[in-house]
């Protein structure tokens, strides 16, 4: 996949997030919005246990999910982040080319291109993009086609500017239990299919690697996870594909059905009068 | 117990998983199940406030099934030491230790002593018997007044009746695992299958440890909670060693430091005792009361004039008794509480905040804004205008009318702090380690450092007093106030208090590398003894950040601990009795019989060439009177003390009280709470009716408040960070759905929770991790309330401790906040001049 | 409950109205240039005339409705930054573009009576591209992840082509003298069947996923297509020969039922991806696995 990049790809790099550890400490919400400057969006208190971020999106790009079950009484705790998908969806559909796809391989808005049409929010199968409506910070160049919010969608880089600095990201640094860890992809693959092995042997109840599977819908993530239940619960999709996976026969169809349209414009000259 | 690590100390929390990750088993111990429960193995839930009760019932079911380690038990404990033969349990005094005198509301501690053997006080001890206020200064009971190293009189069978061991024995037998059950709301197995586990997991080839933090202290019997987890760890054998012991895991930054070198005003650093009104005579009385005949306290005298010539350089001679005669005096319990409550009477004129937020931060808040609006002035040093400095305009009593601004007399002083990033210095932690921090910015405009601001307060007074002759101005003319500074703003060198904390001796201006080189001659200097050593050879020691895997894992070259660097106390336990360690798994510090001298992974924590078999002949002082097979060498005999013969305010032995409040009866005794704790029945601090009183049923349910990890203490720095508000937007209580449904709270809805001192509304969390206990066969509801809420910042909302009481532990003064009574109901509180209204009847329907 | 907290597990997409209001326009547009084209070829100039200045009018409101919906309006160039063959959006704009700029230029050949030759090729390249234009937009949504969009990707194309046939025919017979606007009119009522065949058929064949579309919002809009499609449709079929109010009212009527259907689509979409369960169950259907055990813990 980096094949474009020639001498100056790297390797990949990713995220596994192993929630069996997480702690729900949030640390990894609050260093993101610090490094990244994430804006603030709002203080409203959901009563959804302690999850008072409840999703991620243009102001949220690691969010903290908080679950809540009685019987055995269990606090599920994990942190939710951009997957960084193989075949990412947003990625694909972006007509701007403001999303591509870095040297690590993972999968970044660039700023200063995209206008806002707003095609990879329903694209992401994860939910993960959204546009920022809050004030736009740019003074606007042209004021008849200026708007007042910002109007650009955000999510998680990967902290692409430490990681070009030879940092880790922001939340992996923050995260004080490892839930988040932080490497080449290969690397975590394997420990997390031995961290899965060790907790299966400890008969721990529902885990499971979500995403870790480069056979899946969207050829695996670069971020991927281990779960304690199945992936609704933590309001992840059970089975994603990416949607341009059907482009071919997508585009078969539509041309089929652009053919229809003169076809039925030849046919309605069929026969009447002109 | 007591502790909600992952929620309140998650960086620290990290060890405790790769523990778990280790196979370790955690229990975690709390009313609630917390993210910390949810990271345990186990999760028992109890009754707030009953825990002596659960760690009782573990001493008498380690005795009972002879689970203790015996050696350890022996050679290591005061369990062989014979007790006064006046002394009488609580067992058969219904509650009450001898002693106590019901007209002072105190204990005379003289029946607690060991047999044979005349009263007499370890450091910070000595004036127990004062009639002030039972004022005990300086930390913990380390002496007994033992002439020698021994207790007079000993049992090594542990069979004579009065031995530690069979009083202990006796005074637990009614702890059984269904009393236990009955009276924390816990169950039979639970409790057992606790007891099991941390049994197997002691002993010579494992260890074990507790955690807590302010789920124990904050409450009337605090100090005894405790010391009940001290009496299990001292039956098993898990102190001294590594992986063991009783960790607490401290509160603010360098709250630890802030002891060491302390905030409290009954202390001096490195807990030397604060001089009292009524003292001791002259000098050499105050320093021979003082002075411990055996232990390192026998060294008071050389740590005494070592500070006092940190103090006052050349102008503290041993002609002048180094100027302890000028020293302030302490006349009363003098605590923050107390001091409020003068204030109230208008006996307080003028106040510095600096670094608190009483106005939310205490217990019964409304009582400490009440009380600063009696002031004629204020200062508030903080880094943002907090309740405490606005009450005068923004509070419920401006709601409510109950405070008028034009009415306040008091004149306010805002003056803005630096924070931590905007200077030097050190932080001691939990650990006892000193870590240096390097500062990362300029404060802005007029913030200032706390250096600063007292450097340079302390430089302006002593310019103005410069010519005064009053006997009063006397101790700060002498004060040797030198710093020199650096920067636009004259910031004074920390590095420079450093060195002084540390000690140099005078003459040669050398830095001493230990605290065995101060002397009472008034050759060295030293600002805190504990921390002698920590600038050795000229190096800022608490400034070193080699990691662990670049050394061991006991990582001495990581910053410093005190004392002398040692990273684990009374480590010589570590080792059997003849210096061998317990076990291979285990080992730590040992004595190695070639080198004749004690050795191993941590600075041991003895003299270094003692050797085991040391006998000390009876005429030895100070540490030599300590045999070579004692390895707690601060007290007088060398032991841990399963038994407190001098020292605590509320008895020798812990022993369940209910809280001062709570809606039980004390199912032990008829003394129902601890009847030492200090209470202060007045108007602005009236008490909910109790137990089995009439009214009580007003206030039915057991409150507990603490902290989220998405907050800090009274809210000051972090309802003002939009970052941590968005994540905790709002004060809410945690109820179980059994509670919701019969109190006719909503999910998501608004409850109004009421004491007798206010009412306070909060958002309601239906949630099944505070599940409905059932004690003394009935079922009964705790309600959980974070307590970081108040008027200001970017999330406003009830203060908790608007509904707390001022009720205090009598060693130490804290508040009792952890378990008290409360009522619910459904909707948002009363507003305006409606509130105080509605507290006011419901106190009167309990009448 | 399938999901956390009953969130939604997609983000709805963040299009406001303008979007299937480009819908129809851009399908207008499209068939119109083909019927433009066509009746140009089979000599109906009236209608060939009118066809292609109905085209080249939605084909200019279009980008001002795409350009209105950017969140960045000013920087709307960047969709010609690349042409991005995974992106329905791209091939899409480099369509309108395409198309939108033939179809002006042949319009305003055509009014000035210019160029002639320009205005062949013109009329040729919007024509070629009117097809793809009137149907791309249905694979535009298809290509989400929005479980009504992308499952019915195949009919999409359908539904919206033959909507902007329909739509196409109905504007035609508004604007062409009845005489000439026979075959406006015939097709005006085969887009109608075929398109309300297609969505029966689309329904039918989605199941759940089929729900939406009937459901809240998009199936008031889905009732007043179907109602205001087939009544138009009905209207022009059996009187718009005859009688020129029958035409418009008919036509009107007609495109109005277009644009609902453009609206219920849109709506449906956005309910879906609302309501997690539709893209949940789906995929544990796909997977193999019964019902979801995630369930609402909070009470
Ligand atoms: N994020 C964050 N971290 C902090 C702070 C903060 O405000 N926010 N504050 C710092 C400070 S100043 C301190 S002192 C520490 C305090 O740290 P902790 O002591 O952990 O703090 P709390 O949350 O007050 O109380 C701990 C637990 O005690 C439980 N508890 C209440 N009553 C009882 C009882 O009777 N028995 C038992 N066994 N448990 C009981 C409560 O349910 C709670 O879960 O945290 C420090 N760390
Ligand atoms: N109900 C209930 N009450 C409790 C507790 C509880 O568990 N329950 N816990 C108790 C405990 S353990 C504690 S520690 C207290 C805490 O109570 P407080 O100490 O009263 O509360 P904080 O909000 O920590 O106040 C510290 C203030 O210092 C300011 N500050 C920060 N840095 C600096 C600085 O460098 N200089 C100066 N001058 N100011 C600075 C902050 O802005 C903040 O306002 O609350 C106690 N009260
Ligand atoms: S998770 Fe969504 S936003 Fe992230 S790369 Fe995949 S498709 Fe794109
Ligand atoms: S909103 Fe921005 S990033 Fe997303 S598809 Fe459009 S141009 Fe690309
Ligand atoms: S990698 Fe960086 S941008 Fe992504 S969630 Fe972590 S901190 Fe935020
Ligand atoms: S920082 Fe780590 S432990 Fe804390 S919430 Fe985030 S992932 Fe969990
Ligand atoms: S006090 Fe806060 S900042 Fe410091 S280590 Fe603990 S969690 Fe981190
Ligand atoms: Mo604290």
């Amino acid at each position: 996949m980096l094949d474009s990049y020639g001498p100056e790809a790297k390797e990949r790099m990713g995220f596994f997030t192993d929630t069996s550890v997480c702690i729900g400490c949030k640390a990894c919400e609050v260093a993101c919005k610090e490094w990244n400057l994430v804006p603030e969006d709002g203080l409203v208190w959901t009563g959804e246990s302690y999850d008072n971020t409840s999703e991620l999106g243009a102001n949220t790009w690691r969010h903290v999910a908080f679950i809540e079950q009685s019987d055995p009484l269990r606090w599920l705790m994990s942190s939710d982040v951009c997957k960084h998908c193989t075949h990412a969806g947003c990625l694909d559909v972006c007509p701007t080319g403001s999303l591509f796809r870095t040297e690590y391989g993972t999968v970044v808005v660039q700023q200063d291109i995209c206008n806002g049409c707003g095609y990879c929010v329903p694209a992401c199968p994860f939910g993960v993009l959204d546009k920022r409506h809050l004030p736009r910070q740019d003074p606007p160049a042209l004021p008849v086609l200026t708007k007042e919010e910002d109007g650009r969608v955000w999510k998680c880089t990967l902290c692409y500017d430490r990681l070009k600095g030879g940092h880790e990201p922001a939340c992996a640094k923050a995260c004080p239990t490892d839930s988040i860890q932080f490497g080449p992809l290969d690397e975590l693959r394997e420990r997390a299919d031995k961290r899965l092995e060790k907790l299966q042997a400890e008969n721990w109840n529902g885990a499971r690697l979500y995403g870790r599977d480069p056979g899946d819908g969207v050829g695996g993530f670069g971020a991927f996870f281990l779960l304690l239940d199945e992936p609704e619960v933590y309001g992840l999709p059970p089975d994603p594909v990416v949607t341009t996976r059907d482009l071919p026969s997508m585009y078969r169809s539509a041309a089929i059905a652009a053919g229809a349209v003169v076809a039925g414009v030849l046919a309605a000259f069929v026969g009447g009068s002109t | 117990m007591g502790s909600n690590m992952a929620e309140n100390h998650p960086v620290g929390f990290q060890w405790v998983m790769e523990a778990r990750e280790r196979g370790a088993r955690v229990f975690h111990i709390d009313p609630r199940f917390t993210r910390t429960s949810a990271m345990s193995t186990d999760w028992i839930g109890i009754r707030a406030g009953s825990d002596i009760a659960f760690l009782g019932g573990v001493v008498n079911y380690i005795l009972e099934n002879e689970r203790y380690f015996e050696e350890y038990v022996k050679h290591f404990t005061n369990a062989p030491a014979i007790i006064h033969e006046d002394f009488v349990d609580t067992e058969d005094l219904d509650g009450l230790f001898s002693g106590w005198d019901p007209e002072k509301g105190k204990y005379d501690p003289t029946s607690w002593q060991y047999a044979g053997m005349e009263a007499h006080g370890a450091a910070g001890q000595r004036e127990q018997g004062f009639e002030t206020r039972g004022e005990q200064s300086g930390h913990g009971g380390h002496g007994g007044g033992l002439q020698h190293g021994e207790p007079p009189e000993e049992d090594l069978e542990l069979k004579h009746p009065r031995c530690v061991f069979q009083l202990l024995k006796k005074h637990y037998a009614r702890y059984t695992p269904e009393l236990v059950a009955d009276t924390c709301g816990c169950s039979v197995d639970d409790f057992l299958e606790y007891c099991s586990a941390i049994c197997d997991n002691s002993g010579r080839e494992r260890t074990g440890a507790f955690v807590y933090s302010v789920g124990w202290t904050q409450h009337t019997v605090g100090v005894q909670y405790i010391r009940t987890a001290a009496i299990v760890q001292q039956l098993l054998g898990n102190m001294g060693r590594p992986g063991g012991g009783i960790m607490a895991l401290r509160g603010h930054a360098s709250i630890q430091g802030s002891t060491d070198i302390p905030t409290l005003f009954n202390i001096l650093p490195g807990y030397l005792p604060m001089p009292h009104t009524e003292t001791y005579g002259d000098f050499q009385n105050f320093i021979d009361a003082n002075t411990s005949p055996t232990g390192w306290w026998g060294h008071f005298d050389a740590y005494w004039v070592s500070l006092m010539k940190a103090y006052f350089g050349e102008n503290a001679t041993e002609g002048n008794d180094w100027l302890f005669h000028e020293l302030p005096r302490v006349d009363d319990d003098n605590s923050v509480y107390w001091t409020t409550l003068q204030m109230l009477d208008g006996n307080v004129k003028g106040y510095i905040i600096a670094g608190e937020n009483p106005a939310v931060g205490n217990s019964n808040s409304k009582a400490h804004r009440l009380a600063l609006a009696k002031l004629d002035w204020l200062v508030v040093r903080d880094v943002v205008e907090i309740e405490s400095a606005a009450f005068w305009y923004d509070s419920p009593e401006i709601e409510s009318g109950e405070l008028r601004t034009e009415e306040i007399p008091t004149e306010i002083f805002f003056l803005p702090a630096a924070t931590h990033t905007e200077k030097d210095g050190s932080f001691t932690n939990t650990q006892r380690l000193l870590q240096w921090h390097w500062q990362a910015t300029e404060p802005k405009s007029d913030c200032r450092s706390e250096l600063w601001f007292y450097f340079h307060l302390g430089r302006m007074i002593k310019q103005k007093l410069a010519g005064s002759e009053a006997p009063r101005d006397k101790l700060i003319k002498a004060l040797r106030w030198e710093y020199p500074t650096h920067s636009a703003i004259q910031e004074p060198d920390a590095e420079a208090v450093l060195q002084e904390v540390s000690g140099r001796e005078i003459e040669s201006g050398t830095f001493l590398d230990g605290y065995p080189k101060l002397k009472a001659d008034g050759s060295t200097l030293c600002g805190c003894w504990i921390y002698c050593g920590c600038f050795k050879d000229g190096v800022n020691q608490t400034a070193r950040k080699e990691p662990y895997w670049e050394q061991g894992y006991v990582a001495p070259e990581w910053a410093w601990a005190w004392p002398a660097n040692r990273r684990l106390l009374y480590n010589r336990a570590s080792a059997d009795p003849d210096g061998k360690p317990w076990s291979e798994r285990k080992k730590y510090v040992w004595w190695d019989e070639e080198q004749k001298k004690w050795t191993g992974l941590d600075v041991p924590d003895f003299e270094e060439d003692k050797e085991p078999g040391y006998v000390p002949p009876d005429d030895a002082k100070a540490e030599k009177a300590i045999a070579g097979d004692h390895p707690f060498i601060m007290q007088a005999d060398g032991r841990s003390w399963l038994f407190v013969p001098q020292g605590l305010e509320d008895g020798p032995l812990p022993t369940h009280y209910e809280p001062h409040e709570s809606p039980f009866d004390n199912s032990l005794y008829s003394q129902r709470a601890n009847p030492r704790r200090q209470q202060f029945e007045r108007p602005e601090n009236p008490y909910n009716p109790v137990g089995s009183e009439p009214g009580s049923e007003l206030y039915p349910y057991v409150a507990t408040t603490y902290r989220l990890t998405e907050h800090h203490t009274a809210g000051g720095m972090s309802r003002t960070v939009p970052y941590l508000s968005e994540l905790q937007p709002e004060m809410f209580c945690e109820v179980s759905p059994e509670l919701a449904k019969e109190a006719g709270l909503e999910h998501g809805g608004w409850a109004t929770i009421y004491s007798s001192r206010s009412a306070i509304e909060a958002r309601v969390l239906v949630t099944d991790r505070i599940p409905p206990i059932e004690v003394q066969g009935r079922k009964t509801h705790q309600i959980g309330l974070p307590y970081h809420w108040g008027s200001r910042g970017l999330t406003t909302g009830g203060a908790a401790n608007d509904l707390s009481s001022i009720a205090l532990d009598p060693n130490v003064h804290i508040q009792e906040v952890k378990a008290f009574s409360v009522g619910i109901r459904p909707g948002r509180r009363p507003r305006g001049a409606a509130l105080p209204r509605f507290v006011e009847e419901m106190r009167s329907r309990a009448r | 409950m399938s999901s956390y907290y009953g969130r939604p597990v997609i983000k709805e997409p963040v299009w406001q109205p303008e979007i299937p209001w480009y819908f129809f326009t851009g399908g207008l547009a499209g068939a119109s240039s083909v019927l433009s084209l066509v009746a140009r070829l089979r000599g109906n100039e009236p209608l060939a005339r009118r066809s292609l200045y109905v085209a080249a009018a939605a084909d200019l409101v279009s980008p001002v409705l795409l350009i209105s919906d950017l969140g960045r309006p000013e920087r709307f160039l960047n969709m010609f930054r690349v042409f991005k063959v995974t992106s329905p959006m791209s091939v899409g704009s480099w369509i309108l573009g395409i198309s939108g700029g033939a179809s002006a230029t042949a319009a305003l050949l055509e009014a000035t009576g210019r160029l002639k030759v320009v205005k062949y090729a013109a009329e040729a390249v919007s024509a070629l591209t009117g097809g793809p234009l009137a149907v791309y937009t249905g694979t535009l949504v298809a290509d989400t992840a929005v479980p009504v969009w992308h499952e019915a990707r195949h009919e999409l194309p359908f539904l919206f082509g033959s909507g902007a046939v329909a739509s196409a025919g109905a504007a035609a017979a508004v604007a062409v003298p009845r005489e000439h606007a026979g075959p406006a009119r015939r097709l005006a009522v085969g887009g109608t069947i075929v398109e309300n065949v297609v969505m029966q058929a689309m329904e039918k064949r989605l199941g759940m996923l089929g729900e939406p579309y009937h459901q809240e919002e998009a199936g008031t809009y889905a009732k007043l297509a179907k109602a205001c499609s087939l009544g138009g449709a009905a209207l022009i079929g059996a009187a718009g020969r005859r009688s020129r109010f029958a035409a418009v009212a008919g036509g009107a009527l007609l495109l109005a039922g277009e644009a609902a259907l453009r609206w219920s689509v849109f709506k449906a979409g956005f309910q879906s991806a609302r309501d997690p369960k539709y893209t949940v169950a789906p995929q544990r259907e796909r997977l193999g696995y019964g019902p979801s055990s995630a369930t609402e813990t909070n009470v």
